[in-house]
């Protein structure tokens, strides 16, 4: 075979797997060249008839031409691979914006998720969270307090009674600290969050609502240490520099007591009422007045949301519209 | 208590504007604000005197006045006020004047004659909402004088709300102590010259309780002028203050009532019989008071009465029968102290508003009565002249002292702030507190008699820190032995189930915990509630025994709002009676109507079911689930055949079910929503996590459907088939459960996934045959199934 003929044949095949279209015709053109009976193959079979001078040159071209063809289909088998997964992945291809399927998550009250909130920060400061009955007795919601029958504190919170005035719906959780008092022994260092339950019910009130109050008691708690706590409580609660104002004021279970205002825009707001432990409490309950001292304090959860979230209706928290609810998620 | 600035002035006067005083106050421990005594003064209005009035030629309701406003020649000016009469001082406005109403004064003719100014009512001076004809003024005022000067309309109200311990400060002469101890200035106390005794008149007193009324005061003034008029300058404080002019007599106790803090009453002489007597009420006994109703009195309550009759609800209000008319010309003036707890809940008994109340519940001044009843007779004479008898004064005159012990260190100890002792003494001394010093930095103070609010030591601290400023006490960080919590592993908190709950696509709801006796009724019949004494509703008038009550209001909200699907819960403490006790327990609750899943593509949907609620309950059991038994049981609120008992063991832990179909209707629900309740205290209880070893060697699966009566319950066969699988069978799967064709009517057909697994070895074929036959073999011993294969 002379030299033009392979080169002949060399374009030949060039062209026909140029146009293999898919790797089956490859596949078959593959078999015709360099298969057993391959044309290819067959040329070399034909070298052992050839006289020895005239094999060698020969068996070189053909070896090449051997090897060109071979990478010529393998070049072409890739091509034809990467084209049939790109068609793939084509023909797969979805809408990723359409909707997930599955379920979304609920969420928390917005009052569980701030009481949630005010016990992990001071739970931080070493208090630990305590709960106690909501339906109390005299002792523990007011004589133990140092609110005796005729004082006039107990014209201010009107209170729920049940079991013909025996008993009655806690006005606040300080009966919480009260029992804890009685069965623990100084230093206590707890927050008493809770639902608590007074006669009153208008735009700004509800007959129920919930508070979190707090007790540090050990041996030389001040009110300086009162003020640093709630002052660092404030900050980290609304997530910036609160600037607090401690004012003298009355609760009959502490002494001194002090309201805290918090600056609001150029308002002034009231935020929660506080004091040192009261001796008549810590007598109470039977721990020495003179060897601790004990502060106290406590807040409406429901004015630390609507302030924290800027909700300006209590109602909200109590008509459950999901379309408020779902927005704490 | 409202109060006027001037007045406050002539008592106490800081170099300070009535704001920084206010701000003070504040500061101090007070709530108040300020306002102007007029929003708008009126101006060109000055005091007028009507020389002359004659009837005007054309109109019979008018009169033409000649007015004197003190520039010489009169002014003519017409008036339509009856009252209009020759010699009244009235407030007149000048052509040009402007009335705070913003009515401008002009020259003006009326039918034919000219009008030079207005005479003003009350009224039209923004002084008064009534109108009851020209403002009279004192026969002293002056012709041409401002009315603004007059009447001091420049003025300030201090609207004052006192905490309930400082009682004291519910007077001009309390809250100017105050301002002088907050601002270190000394005090001007008005010279009063006391009355002069003339007569001899005394009637007898007597208290049956001293602890009830340590001490009581009383005269006789007679003779008075029953003509009289109280003075404009009273009336406007009175008015200031939002009290009424009644009687110059009536005014003079609350004057004094509001310059002292010592409440009065008067009683028209003529009307007792006898002895004036403190005492207490019999069941029972009636008084008709100067509102007009009549009361009936709680047995105990104290009251003033004379030989016949109830005279007087002490330190309440006065009888109508006993009190002073227009008549009166000779009354026995009172003034006690009654003791705040012998009249506390007195007035919101009967619901009474009574100034003298407030007072006496707060307390009030033991040494202050004499003081008191000097002073409003000195008024009294003055405006109404009348002839002074002689005091007859029961009880202690002069109230125990009171000393309390103050030391330095505990002091300092509880501010956790040093206040040098010679700030102390000088903090105190401000407040009348005298001191005396003993040995190691203590000192004895005398307390004064008006602070019955100061009687331990914290007492003098706080006033001590009020008069520092709390503001100067440093917060400081402090050393504090702290020890972890306790907090048990196994006792799951309740935020953990709920962030189970909320992960899981459901939404926490807060409700109030009282509830309508008929809905709790329906619910859990079987419940004894609590009611409430006092409630705010008939609907709300028993505490909860179940949460589900909230929870379909709640829903209920929400569906009239275009809600169906919700997955709503609530954690929350339910209230029951059990022999005279009251229970409280902690549950935890779940409402599911809607569909299954999620309106969304792609996925077929169905109504939620009691099995997809199951597993709610059964996620949120958590690591425990094993220890819990569903049992078909019936329960009065739910579906007798979709509800079941959740049982710990042999302790109840709650139920699930779907609403009973008559429960629903009774209370008018639009469909039946599927419920759980548990019992926290119970759920709550966790294992702490012991792992089993696990096995190297490979699990085999054998499936098997085993054909039974429909009523079978699964439980049931999954017993039998556990017992009888021996150790090698690890779990037993539920995969399908298959109703109709190909079995007989009543069966069902349970597709069970049998998995074996060993510790020490790979299991054999045989193994697997072998315990697979001895299942088969339990199930159609036990419980009748048939296998297929």
């Amino acid at each position: 075979m002379t030299t033009a003929s392979l080169e002949d044949l060399l374009h030949q095949a060039q062209a026909d797997i140029a146009a293999a279209a898919d790797t089956r015709t490859l596949d078959a053109l593959r078999v015709d060249l360099l298969g057993k009976k391959g044309r290819i193959t067959e040329l070399l079979k034909q070298l052992g008839t050839m006289a020895p001078d005239e094999r060698k040159a020969f068996g070189e071209r053909v070896n090449r031409l051997k090897e060109t063809v071979a990478q010529a289909i393998e070049q072409r088998a890739r091509a034809l691979e990467a084209q049939a997964l790109a068609q793939r992945l084509a023909s797969e291809r979805i809408d990723v914006t359409l909707p997930g399927r599955g379920e979304l998550p609920g969420g928390l009250h917005p009052i569980t998720r701030t009481i949630e909130r005010i016990s992990r920060l001071f739970g931080e400061l070493g208090f630990e969270t305590v709960e106690g009955p909501e339906i109390e007795d005299d002792f523990h919601n007011f004589s133990a307090l140092n609110i005796p029958e005729a004082h006039p504190a107990r014209a201010m919170q009107d209170t729920f009674y049940v079991m013909n005035g025996t008993r009655l719906l806690r006005t606040h959780t300080s009966p919480v600290q009260i029992r804890t008092m009685q069965t623990r022994k100084p230093p206590i260092r707890i927050i008493c969050p809770g639902r608590v339950y007074r006669c009153d019910s208008d735009r700004t009130h509800s007959p129920m609502f919930h508070q979190v109050e707090g007790l540090y008691v050990a041996e030389r708690v001040t009110f300086a240490d009162l003020k640093y706590d709630l002052q660092t409580f404030l900050s980290r609660f609304f997530e910036r520099e609160v600037e607090a104002l401690f004012r003298p004021s009355y609760f009959p279970f502490v002494e001194p007591g002090a309201d805290v205002h918090m600056r609001w825009g150029d308002r002034w707001l009231e935020l929660l009422g506080c004091g040192m432990v009261h001796p008549k409490v810590f007598e109470a309950v039977g721990i020495d007045p003179e060897r601790y001292t004990g502060y106290a304090f406590g807040m409406g959860v429901e004015r630390m949301a609507m302030l924290r979230y800027g909700v300006d209706d209590l109602r909200l928290f109590f008509d459950n519209d999901l379309r408020f609810l779902e927005q704490f998620k | 208590m409202k109060l006027s600035e001037t007045w406050l002035r002539e008592w106490v006067n800081p170099p300070a504007t009535i704001h920084d005083i206010a701000q003070r106050l504040v500061m101090g421990g007070f709530e108040l604000d300020i306002e102007p005594a007029m929003d708008t003064l009126p101006e060109g209005v000055v005091v007028g005197r009507i020389v002359s009035a004659e009837k005007h030629p054309q109109a019979d309701r008018l009169q033409v006045c000649r007015v004197d406003v003190g520039t010489g020649e009169p002014l003519q000016i017409v008036c339509g006020a009856p009252n209009a009469r020759p010699g009244l001082h009235a407030p007149c406005a000048l052509v040009g004047a402007r009335l705070p109403g913003g009515m401008e004064i002009t020259q003006a003719r009326l039918r034919g004659v000219d009008s030079f100014g207005m005479l003003c009512s009350a009224k039209e001076l923004a002084l008064s909402d009534k109108s009851e004809g020209l403002l009279e003024l004192d026969a002293t005022a002056k012709p041409g004088q401002p009315i603004t000067d007059y009447l001091n309309l420049q003025d300030h109200v201090l609207n004052l709300e006192i905490t309930p311990n400082r009682g004291d400060c519910l007077s001009v002469l309390g809250l100017a102590r105050d301002i002088a101890a907050l601002y270190g200035v000394n005090m001007k106390r008005p010279n009063l010259p006391p009355a002069i005794v003339v007569g001899h008149q005394m009637l007898k007193v007597e208290i049956d309780d001293p602890a009830t009324c340590p001490t009581y005061a009383g005269r006789i003034i007679s003779r008075l002028n029953p003509k009289a008029r109280t003075p404009d300058w009273m009336r406007e404080r009175l008015r200031r203050s939002g009290l009424r002019c009644i009687h110059p007599v009536v005014d003079v106790t609350n004057y004094v009532m509001l310059e002292l803090g010592q409440p009065l009453h008067a009683f028209d002489r003529e009307k007792l019989t006898g002895t004036v007597r403190v005492r207490r009420a019999r069941a029972g006994e009636h008084l008709e008071v100067l509102t007009g109703e009549v009361l009936t009195l709680a047995h105990g309550e104290l009251l003033i009465a004379d030989d016949k009759r109830p005279l007087a609800l002490a330190g309440v209000m006065g009888g109508r029968d006993s009190g002073v008319t227009e008549t009166t010309t000779c009354i026995f003036l009172e003034s006690a102290c009654f003791a705040p707890h012998a009249i506390s809940g007195t007035a919101r008994r009967h619901k009474l508003t009574s100034d003298a109340a407030y007072r006496f519940e707060r307390g009030v001044d033991p040494a202050l009565q004499r003081a008191a009843l000097d002073r409003a007779t000195q008024l009294i004479t003055e405006i109404c002249g009348g002839e002074v008898h002689p005091v007859t004064q029961v009880g202690r005159t002069q109230p125990e002292t009171v000393m309390v012990r103050l030391r330095h260190a505990r002091l300092v100890q509880l501010l956790g702030h040093d206040i040098p002792p010679r700030e102390v003494e000088h903090l105190l001394g401000r407040l009348g507190i005298a001191l005396r010093n003993e040995i190691g930095d203590s000192w004895v103070c005398r307390i004064p008699s008006h602070r019955y609010d100061l009687r331990i030591e914290a007492d003098l601290i706080e006033e001590v820190a009020r008069l520092y400023g709390y503001d100067r006490i440093p917060a400081k960080p402090y050393l504090a032995a702290l020890a972890p919590a306790q907090s048990s592993e196994s006792t799951r908190t309740l935020s953990a189930a709920r962030a189970t709950l909320t992960a899981r696509g459901w939404q926490e709801v807060v409700t109030l915990a009282f509830a309508d006796p008929r809905l709790q009724q329906a619910l859990s019949p079987q419940t004894t509630p609590v009611p409430i004494d006092n409630p705010m509703a008939d609907t709300q008038s028993v505490m909860r025994t179940t949460l589900w009550s909230g929870l379909i209001s709640a829903w209920l909200y929400n569906r009239q709002r275009q809600t169906t699907r919700v997955r709503l819960f609530e954690a929350g403490v339910c209230f029951s009676l059990e022999a005279g006790t009251v229970i409280e327990t902690q549950r935890l609750a779940g409402l599911a109507t809607g569909s299954a899943a999620t309106e969304q593509w792609g996925k077929k949907n169905r109504p939620v079911d009691f099995y997809d609620l199951k597993a709610e309950v059964v996620a949120l059991l958590g690591a425990s689930a094993d220890e819990y038994r569903f049992e078909a049981l019936a329960h009065p609120a739910l579906h007798p055949g979709r509800c079941a008992r959740i049982l710990r063991g042999e302790r109840p832990a709650g139920w699930i079910g779907e609403l009973h179909p008559q429960v629903a209707q009774t209370l008018d629900l639009p469909e039946a929503p599927l419920v759980f309740e548990l019992d926290w205290n119970i759920v709550r209880e966790v294992p702490v996590p012991r792992p089993r070893p696990l096995s190297e060697f490979p699990s085999s699966r054998r499936d098997i459907a085993v054909v039974v009566a429909d009523d079978l319950p699964v439980e049931t066969l999954l017993t039998v088939a556990c017992r009888a699988g021996g150790p090698l069978l690890q779990k037993i799967l539920v995969f399908d459960i298959y109703r109709g064709e190909g079995l007989g009517k009543g069966c069902k057909s349970v597709a069970l996934g049998l998995i074996f697994n060993d510790y020490s070895r790979t299991l054999t074929v045989q193994d697997i045959d072998a315990a697979t036959a001895s299942i088969a073999q339990a199930l159609a011993q036990d419980v009748g199934a048939a296998i297929r294969q």
